[in-house]
């Protein structure tokens, strides 16, 4: 029962991070790849919180969540302020345009 | 007045948010061109269920509704989805007085969330738990308004802002026409104001459990006169919470969001720190 | 509990797809929090209270953030214009869907050690884990939140 539960979330896990690839991988504006990051972060976190539930006791998993949790807000920040600097500098919110970084 | 429906002000007669609920009740809806009402109304209906989800956790007496052990952080977690909501509402009629005051709610969440955070976690360390009612339990001495009058002075404020209203009703602002609100009538419009007067309620209720002793008499007044009526006790405090409330309305005037985010991070956070690093010094010594 | 993880698990998945269909960004940072929201339920399911509810609150915040640097910055914010701003697809596609076989294939393969319910309450073990075994996590995290600070202002602010 413990065990089909966790891989059961665990699949939804997997099909959380695929989703977040996808969309990573095929949108073109930067805003909307950080939001395709942020699911694969958030599908990271049901999986942690899965392990969690089935091995119990052990504090790793939750440590492993308030990490992800931190990793997403330094990817948010770090992704909006690259985001508004390359806009400054070349008003492009396309990652097709913003090709050549040089210059 | 459409800007002041709603808003019910000193010196209205005593059934006049009687009478606005029911003409908003009966108020047909208004649609602009190019609009989103799908998601509005999901914000405008966020709204009243966060205040009751945030009320839900607050102790009423000596018991909450439910009794959460991490019940501090839910009610910080359902008051934030206003942020939400009142952005929702404001985006969804495609119009500019209410996108932009839509806007105003984020400035203005940014400014009072730290310190809201910072002066609801320090009685959280001096009583060493996060549930409500055990916060409550642990000031039968002294109430923590008392021992940490900063933090509350702080969480009063910030119970105003949070719910975008009286110094903090920028979102709303009579400036934009109402703001967020503008184009939504009848019971769009009620929802709103009825879920920012619900959250400034829920608010106000959780002060008493986590700054004034919750159900308990106050330690000066030796025996209990009423005793075996936690609720009373509660309701009584409430009603005094709420007028304090009611009464910084009437002498602050409304704050430009721009300056209370200035306030906020260059007095009020540092404020915050300050206190609730007192407090942990003197807990853990 | 099955139920519960399908049922949950279904609305994630199911928001997190539709983030990448619809044309306006408010909708799409909407479909995002309900995504994250599913998880964060989940997780108070399982019994981390605390940590379901710090994702609910840190997501709200963080969404509505982002919807002004997506009105701020994108070039039909509000989907008024239908339009796909996508590249590589099918690449995109396929590669997602490798990803999802492996990883689902490892979930339903691979024999996981199951030991039950833990005991103490998950909120204090946490603290007391952050605070004591795993201080050296506990630092990382807060000096890499001081640098991106730092580093995002250094990054964003304007030079004109």
């Amino acid at each position: 029962m413990t065990e089909l539960v966790l891989r059961i979330a665990l699949t939804v896990a997997a099909a959380l991070v695929a989703t977040g690839l996808y969309g990573a991988l095929s949108q073109q504006s930067i805003v909307m790849i950080m939001m395709g990051l942020e699911l694969v972060v958030n599908g990271l976190i049901l999986g942690a919180g899965a392990f969690w539930w089935a091995g119990g006791g052990g504090t790793d998993a939750s440590v492993l969540v308030v990490v992800l949790v931190t990793v997403m807000a330094v990817e948010m920040a770090l992704g909006f302020a690259v985001a508004l600097a390359l806009y400054r500098a070349r008003q492009v919110d396309l990652t097709d345009d913003a090709a050549e970084l040089a210059g | 007045m459409a800007a002041g429906a709603g808003a019910v002000t000193a010196g209205d007669h005593p059934a006049t948010p009687v009478v606005e609920t029911l003409r908003l009740l009966a108020k047909q809806r208004r649609r602009t061109p190019a609009d989103d009402p799908a998601l509005a109304r999901i914000g405008l209906t966020v709204l009243p269920v966060a205040a009751v989800l945030a009320l839900a956790v607050v102790p009423l007496g000596d018991t909450a509704p439910v009794d959460l052990d991490v019940g501090v952080v839910w009610f910080n977690a359902m008051e934030v989805l206003a942020w939400f909501a009142v952005w929702v509402a404001g985006w969804g009629p495609n119009a500019v007085t209410s996108l932009a005051g839509g806007y105003r709610m984020l400035p203005l969440g940014l400014a009072y969330e730290l310190p809201h955070m910072l002066a609801i976690i320090t009685p959280a360390i001096a009583a060493g738990s996060l549930a409500p009612a055990t916060i409550a339990a642990a000031q039968h001495d002294l109430w923590y308004a008392v021992w940490m009058p900063a933090a509350f002075v702080l969480y009063l404020v910030s119970v105003a802002a949070m719910a975008f209203w009286g110094p903090f009703a920028a979102p709303l602002g009579r400036d934009l026409a109402g703001g967020a609100v503008a184009e939504h009538a009848g019971l769009g419009r009620l929802l709103l104001h009825a879920g920012r007067w619900m959250l400034l309620t829920a608010g106000a209720a959780m002060a008493v459990p986590l700054f004034l002793g919750g159900g308990a008499p106050p330690p000066i007044t030796g025996p209990d006169p009423f005793p075996g009526l936690p609720a009373l006790w509660f309701a009584v405090k409430l009603v005094v919470v709420i007028g304090l409330l009611l009464a910084a309305r009437r002498v602050v005037p409304m704050l430009r969001t721009a300056r209370f985010v200035t306030l906020a991070w260059t007095v009020l956070i540092p404020l915050a720190v300050a206190q609730a690093l007192v407090v942990t010094v003197v807990v853990l010594t | 509990m099955i139920a519960l993880v399908g049922a949950l698990g279904v609305v994630a998945v199911g928001t997190g797809l539709l983030v990448f269909t619809v044309n306006s960004m408010a909708r799409a940072t909407f479909l995002l929090l309900a995504s994250f929201v599913a998880v964060a339920v989940l997780l108070i399911a399982f019994g981390l209270g605390y940590l379901g509810t710090v994702i609910v609150l840190m997501m709200t915040i963080e969404m509505m953030i982002m919807a002004v640097f997506m009105v701020m910055l994108m070039m039909n914010p509000a989907g008024l214009m239908p339009m796909t701003m996508v590249h590589n697809r099918w690449g995109s596609w396929a590669i997602a869907l490798v990803v999802f076989g492996l990883l689902a294939a490892g979930a339903w393969l691979v024999p996981f050690p199951t030991t039950g319910r833990a005991a103490q309450d998950p909120t204090v073990a946490l603290g007391d884990a952050l605070m004591g075994p795993q201080m050296l996590t506990m630092m990382t995290l807060g000096l890499a939140l001081l640098a991106t600070i730092v580093g995002t202002v250094a990054v964003a602010v304007s030079r004109r």
